[in-house]
């Protein structure tokens, strides 16, 4: 500290800039013990298995699909079978379960990574702001995250889909993103409290550098692993939304999706006819999904916290 | 303890607001004139029917007024318990279609709510580090956390009620029995709630035993924990100690909860037909039928609101805390 004491703001920023690979990154010691724990972790391992597995199933598995997801085909109603590539049967209507399947499957990971994506922006941009600023800034941040936070999302998310005649993936990610972001705002918000008020975020302010630089050079940095946990539940969150809302009825219009299959199979009596394998397969992908992403962040946070790794 | 309840009664007086006046710009910040874009939708033949509709639109919207005194008129109807009338069950209002659907919602949603969070809890508190209880079940908690509330109720009924047949595939009721108070009519509605009931019940309870779970581990590698074994201690009552603070934020969760939990109300109500809120809302987005898709929605937001403060003054006479002023459950 002496050192730099005399020196100019700008060396200051330097000297920073040489800590901050040391600061938030634990050394390379760290970094091999955090690795240590983790391919020891058997919910991690469990976790990211899965949810890779599921992932390139989504990339790959249109590949082998035979027929346009949405087609009508000329079979009815048959079981899964090698003939004529109906892997997965096909629909009351003859349209081929796989295809749609994998379409599905596809879309359920772009809403994942765009809804919670934006959830994740969102959350951080208000959670950073209220916990750095502070004072009046941090009140009416606090208060437009407490009325997001009781407002029950999903009903207001019917309501703006009802309105809307065309819907997109895009769309439907943007509002599912906007909406649930409260949560790791707050979360968000205390962790940059207990951080704003250390040595290293000081000094940076001294050093004259921009708020919005502090926020996501000095403290997102230092909380990198619990921001990548929260956007873990965020895109796990935003794929049942999603999946919730397409089984109203307010999905994207004109693809398929697992929820819209669901509905689908529903609507048209598939649980009274036995067709199993048109209901089963998309609500066994998001369950697969979503909680291979809930096992991770378990494992990570065992990973990441010493005091959780079990006994 | 006043100043938290009030704080608390402001934001939600503030969400109630925020909430009407998205319910009522939404339809106007729409490209068009939504009656006509309405009109187009519902497509009715007979000209005098369709002049009446409009009629009813423009009145019911108050189109050909300034901005502000639409926007005044819409909560001077709210707080006369005017929702706007249904197109598909013309001229039905849409506060006793609500009306009507409430007892089949709450009936659902009540016990499922608390009783899932009771057991879950339990559970969760009775794994948290002990090893074969753990290793079992967590890993159902977290598969029935991750399953989506639509389709653990389409294997409910595809197992229990097309294949074994031991419970109805749906409906509150049988169409043949004679409604009334009879012991005959009750049992057959429990036999139609259990299904709809138990995928609710479920779900929950996966994500409340593991919320709890994690949270007692928290707890019992916390500084008085240690202190407290260290004093020698019996394990029972650190864990006592650790449960009772797990709780406070588990009641908090159960506010912060309900918006999930009344989406999966609403699709399971759609996969058993069951003619709660969540099945008038499908067949009014179906139908777009939009005055009641609105005043469901609003109806939705006032239940949430009373429940969450419900919630706030369980948490005041539970974490004493709050009650002296001190801090403790963050606004």
């Amino acid at each position: 500290m002496s050192a730099t004491g005399t020196a100019s703001p700008r060396s200051i920023a330097g000297a920073v800039d040489e800590h901050l690979p040391e600061l938030p990154q634990p050394a390379m010691s760290g970094i091999r013990e955090t690795l240590y724990f983790a391919l020891r972790n058997r919910k991690l391992l469990v976790g990211i298995a899965i949810s890779t597995a599921m992932l390139l199933f989504a990339l790959v598995g249109p590949v082998f699909a035979r027929h346009p997801a949405l087609e009508y085909g000329g079979h009815l109603s048959v079981g899964p079978t090698t003939k004529d590539g109906y892997w997965f049967g096909t629909t009351l209507l003859g349209q081929d379960v796989y295809a749609q399947f994998v379409t599905g499957l596809r879309l359920a990971f772009v809403v994942g990574v765009l809804g919670g994506g934006i959830a994740a922006l969102a959350g951080m941009l208000v959670g950073f702001t209220a916990g750095y600023r502070g004072g009046i800034v941090d009140e009416v941040l606090n208060m437009l995250t407490n009325v997001v936070l009781v407002i029950p999302t999903f009903a207001l998310l019917l309501v703006i889909a009802a309105y809307l005649k065309v819907r997109g993936i895009m769309t439907e990610s943007i509002f599912i993103g906007l909406t649930s972001w409260p949560w790791a705002a707050r979360a968000l918000r205390a962790q940059t409290f207990s951080l704003t008020s250390r040595d290293f975020v000081s000094l940076a302010r001294l050093s004259g550098s921009r708020s919005w630089r502090i926020m996501f050079n000095e403290i997102a940095p230092n909380m990198s692993s619990y921001l990548f946990m929260m956007f873990i539940l965020l895109f796990g969150n935003a794929i049942l939304i999603a999946a919730t809302l397409d089984f109203i009825g307010l999905g994207p219009s004109n693809t398929i999706s697992l929820g819209m299959m669901m509905q689908l199979s529903v609507q048209n009596a598939a649980l009274q006819l036995h067709l199993w394998w048109w209901f089963l397969p998309p609500g066994l992908a998001i369950m697969a999904i979503v909680g291979s992403l809930y096992v991770m962040n378990v494992g990570l946070d065992e990973v990441f916290n010493p005091r959780l790794r079990s006994m | 303890m006043r100043r938290y309840l009030l704080r608390k009664l402001g934001i939600y007086a503030l969400t109630f607001v925020a909430a009407v006046t998205v319910d009522w710009s939404i339809p106007h910040l729409m490209p068009g004139n939504p009656v006509l874009t309405l009109m187009g939708r519902i497509q009715i033949q007979d000209p005098k029917v369709a002049q009446h509709v409009y009629d009813n639109y423009m009145r019911s919207f108050n189109l050909d007024l300034p901005l502000w005194k639409q926007y005044w008129y819409f909560w001077v109807s709210l707080f006369h318990g005017d929702l706007g009338t249904s197109i598909l069950q013309f001229p039905t209002p849409v506060s006793s279609i609500i009306v009507h659907a409430i007892p089949y919602t709450l009936g659902l949603l009540v016990p499922s709510i608390l009783l899932s969070w009771y057991v879950g809890n339990k559970v969760g508190a009775l794994a948290a580090r002990r090893k074969v209880l753990d290793n079992t079940a967590l890993p159902v908690g977290y598969v029935l956390t991750a399953t989506p509330y639509m389709w653990l109720a389409i294997l409910l009924v595809w197992i229990f009620a097309v294949t074994l047949g031991l419970f109805p595939v749906g409906l509150a009721y049988s169409p043949t029995a004679g409604r009334g108070w009879s012991t005959a009519f009750l049992l057959d509605v429990a036999h139609h709630w259990v299904l709809p009931f138990l995928s609710l019940f479920l779900v929950g309870c996966g994500g409340w035993a593991i919320g709890m779970r994690n949270m007692i581990i928290y707890e019992l590698e916390s500084d008085y924990a240690h202190y407290l074994e260290s004093l020698g201690a019996p394990r029972r009552l650190v864990r006592k100690y650790a449960f009772r603070n797990a709780m406070l934020p588990q009641i908090s969760g159960l506010a912060l909860s309900l918006g999930a939990v009344i989406a999966g109300a609403l699709v399971t109500e759609i996969v058993f037909s069951y003619p709660g809120l969540g099945y008038q809302i499908y067949r009014a987005i179906t139908n777009e039928d939009y005055f009641v898709i609105q005043g469901i929605f609003l109806f939705i937001i006032v239940g949430v609101l009373v429940a969450n403060f419900i919630v706030d003054i369980v948490y005041v006479v539970v974490d004493p805390r709050t009650r002296i002023g001190m801090q403790g459950g963050q606004a």
